[in-house]
């Protein structure tokens, strides 16, 4: 069984609201010092969900496809560390300033060049953009059945079953491969690399492709073939100035606040 | 500028969900004078077109085939697209829930266009079209403007105001067709068990997060909940206190869980991380409990106290149920 899991390298979502800085003049995070960007979390529990099923196959082999500047290259490592087979890197200025759309795309053409894959997975959203649509993008260019926000993924023969969480409860569902899978963080914690499989990794030599690799033209792909325009990234004002309740013991505070939630009608 | 507005509606236990009056009340302001389409599915859809045109559809596209009771995306993506060959809305308009999810993005796709994902405000300026939505896990906003169309919309829940109802508004229903085949099957669904209040509708939610320390500390939460009465008060959860499995999902209160708009949300023990605040920003009034003073949940809240949850919450509770 041949798995694609798609990487995405974002800057660290535990940053500190504090730290966080908005380039207004470019529409851009500025990367907050000293806070390395790190593999999306919920890329990390999709590589986890391919890494059971090889494990359960006995046979399989895992592939991992980043889009993204040379320092993705760190993103594809580390799922190189956790048991990927080999990695992928879609690199080229074309490639800049794209949207889910243009980002699918590429995606999807790169799964088509490997040519013989089983299933792709993706995290339920990369933790920057919250946007949740490459995977179910791959799915459509490809022509595949998806299932999304996966907290279970079996292989069952060609095809798969899937635990879904839905808003009140979870669902299972059936389907045959090929297919598209994205992963919630109801999987489980990825399991953490040795430092044995680390080196190994870091010794590993990561493929990159462009779009004359893909057969792709500049403009299907990055700022000239998205079809959503970021006009403005911007922070929200910051919320209202809190009253700290007054009062020497735990009892007295919790007074305090009981009688300013009465004078506020709110109990 | 008049335009056509296409809504994917929603019925859930015999009724169009408030989320589906929502969306239509942003699609007859976006409209402008334009048609306002809404597309209902499942059995019983026909039924609610009169609780659609009320909320501000002029026209209503429905079938009430059962096969579409539970979502699959093969099965209401081929009925909106039916729909969108009939209206050719400038505008879809979906939910931000299970459905819109999985048919936001599959219909962008498939019909070439964009999709702008969770979107909280949406309005039609001299510009054009403008869709903003929140990003890096609440700590920014973006605004995007659409290069193709339709524009696909999810929308959040409660982002939106429905309209004074139209009480016996009427308008022209289209039947859709039945549903075709699909290549997921489901094979089994469980409910989480949460009865009671449920925590979207619950004027009062009181969460608890990783600060707690352990799983028995939301002993206490449920406690100072149940002070407020059952009937006002749920329990909700971080999504760091659910991935450790000290409390349901059905329950997280997030980005990835529910957004929640209560009039008042006590935060105990809970840092505030921004995606956590994606979910609850939205409470009239915010009141942290936590230990840290520098913690980000008290740069939202308007009422806080700075200790130890272990002290303050049993005294919160007395002093509660001692208020005249």
């Amino acid at each position: 069984m041949h798995l694609v899991v798609c990487a995405k390298q974002i800057p660290d979502p535990e940053t500190p609201p504090a730290a966080f800085r908005i380039d207004a003049a470019k529409n851009e995070v500025i990367p907050a010092q000293g806070i390395a960007p790190v593999l999306s979390p919920f890329d990390a529990q999709a590589a986890e969900a391919a890494l059971r099923i090889k494990e359960q196959s006995g046979d399989g082999k895992v592939t991992v496809i980043s889009l993204g500047k040379e320092s993705a290259q760190a993103a594809i490592k580390q799922v190189l560390a956790m048991g990927a087979d080999e990695g992928v890197l879609l690199s080229a200025d074309e490639f800049q300033g794209g949207d889910s759309y243009t980002t699918a795309h590429a995606l999807a053409a790169a799964v088509k060049k490997l040519g013989d894959v089983d299933a792709v997975f993706c995290g339920r959203q990369a933790a920057d953009w919250d946007m949740g649509q490459v995977g179910l993008g791959i799915a459509e260019e490809l022509g595949w059945p998806s299932a999304i926000i996966a907290k279970d993924v079996k292989a069952d023969g060609g095809g798969f079953i899937v635990q879904r969480v839905l808003a009140d409860g979870f669902e299972t569902v059936k389907m045959a491969g090929p297919a598209v899978i994205t992963v919630s963080n109801e999987l489980g914690d990825p399991r953490y690399p040795k430092l044995q499989q680390i080196m190994q990794a870091a010794r590993k030599t990561v493929t990159t492709w462009t779009p004359a690799d893909l057969g792709l033209q500049a403009s299907e792909l990055g700022a000239a073939g998205s079809r959503l325009k970021l006009e403005k990234l911007f922070q929200p004002p910051a919320g209202g100035d809190v009253q700290i309740m007054e009062g020497d013991t735990p009892a007295e505070q919790a007074k305090a606040l009981a009688q300013a939630l009465r004078d506020a009608k709110l109990i | 500028m008049a335009q056509d507005i296409l809504v994917v509606g929603e019925v859930a236990g015999g009724a169009v969900t408030m989320t589906t009056t929502e969306l239509l009340g942003l699609a007859t302001q976006l409209a402008d004078g334009g048609k306002t389409n809404a597309v209902l599915l499942g059995s019983g859809a026909t039924g609610q077109a009169g609780a659609a045109f009320a909320a501000g559809a002029d026209r209503v596209l429905a079938s009430d085939d059962a096969a579409y009771d539970q979502y699959r995306s093969d099965h209401w993506l081929a009925a909106v697209e039916a729909a969108l060959d009939q209206a050719s809305p400038a505008v879809v308009l979906i939910a931000q829930s299970m459905v819109g999810r999985d048919l936001g993005p599959r219909l962008a796709f498939r019909r070439g266009t964009a999709a702008a994902m969770d979107c909280v405000r949406v309005e039609q300026s001299a510009e054009g079209l403008r869709a903003t939505r929140s990003a890096y896990g609440g700590n920014a906003q973006a605004t995007y403007s659409f290069k193709t169309s339709p524009a696909v919309i999810t929308v959040r829940a409660k982002s939106q105001d429905p309209i004074a109802e139209r009480a016996g508004a009427t308008g022209e229903t289209v039947a859709l067709p039945a549903a075709g085949a699909a290549r997921t099957e489901i094979t089994g669904r469980e409910a989480a068990v949460s009865t009671g209040l449920q925590i979207q509708d619950a004027p009062i939610v009181v969460s608890g997060g990783r600060g707690l320390g352990a799983p028995e500390g939301f002993r206490v939460v449920e406690e100072l909940a149940a002070a407020f009465g059952t009937d006002k008060a749920a329990v909700g959860s971080s999504r760091a206190a659910c991935d450790l499995g000290w409390y349901p999902p059905s329950q997280q209160v997030g980005l990835t869980g529910k957004v929640v708009t209560p009039d008042l949300y006590i935060a105990v023990a809970i840092s505030g991380a921004s995606q956590h605040m994606a979910g609850c920003s939205g409470a009239k009034t915010i009141v942290a409990i936590n230990r840290d003073r520098e913690a980000n949940i008290f740069k939202a809240a308007r009422f806080g106290i700075v200790g130890d949850y272990k002290a303050v919450v049993p005294e919160l509770i007395k002093a509660i149920k001692e208020l005249p």
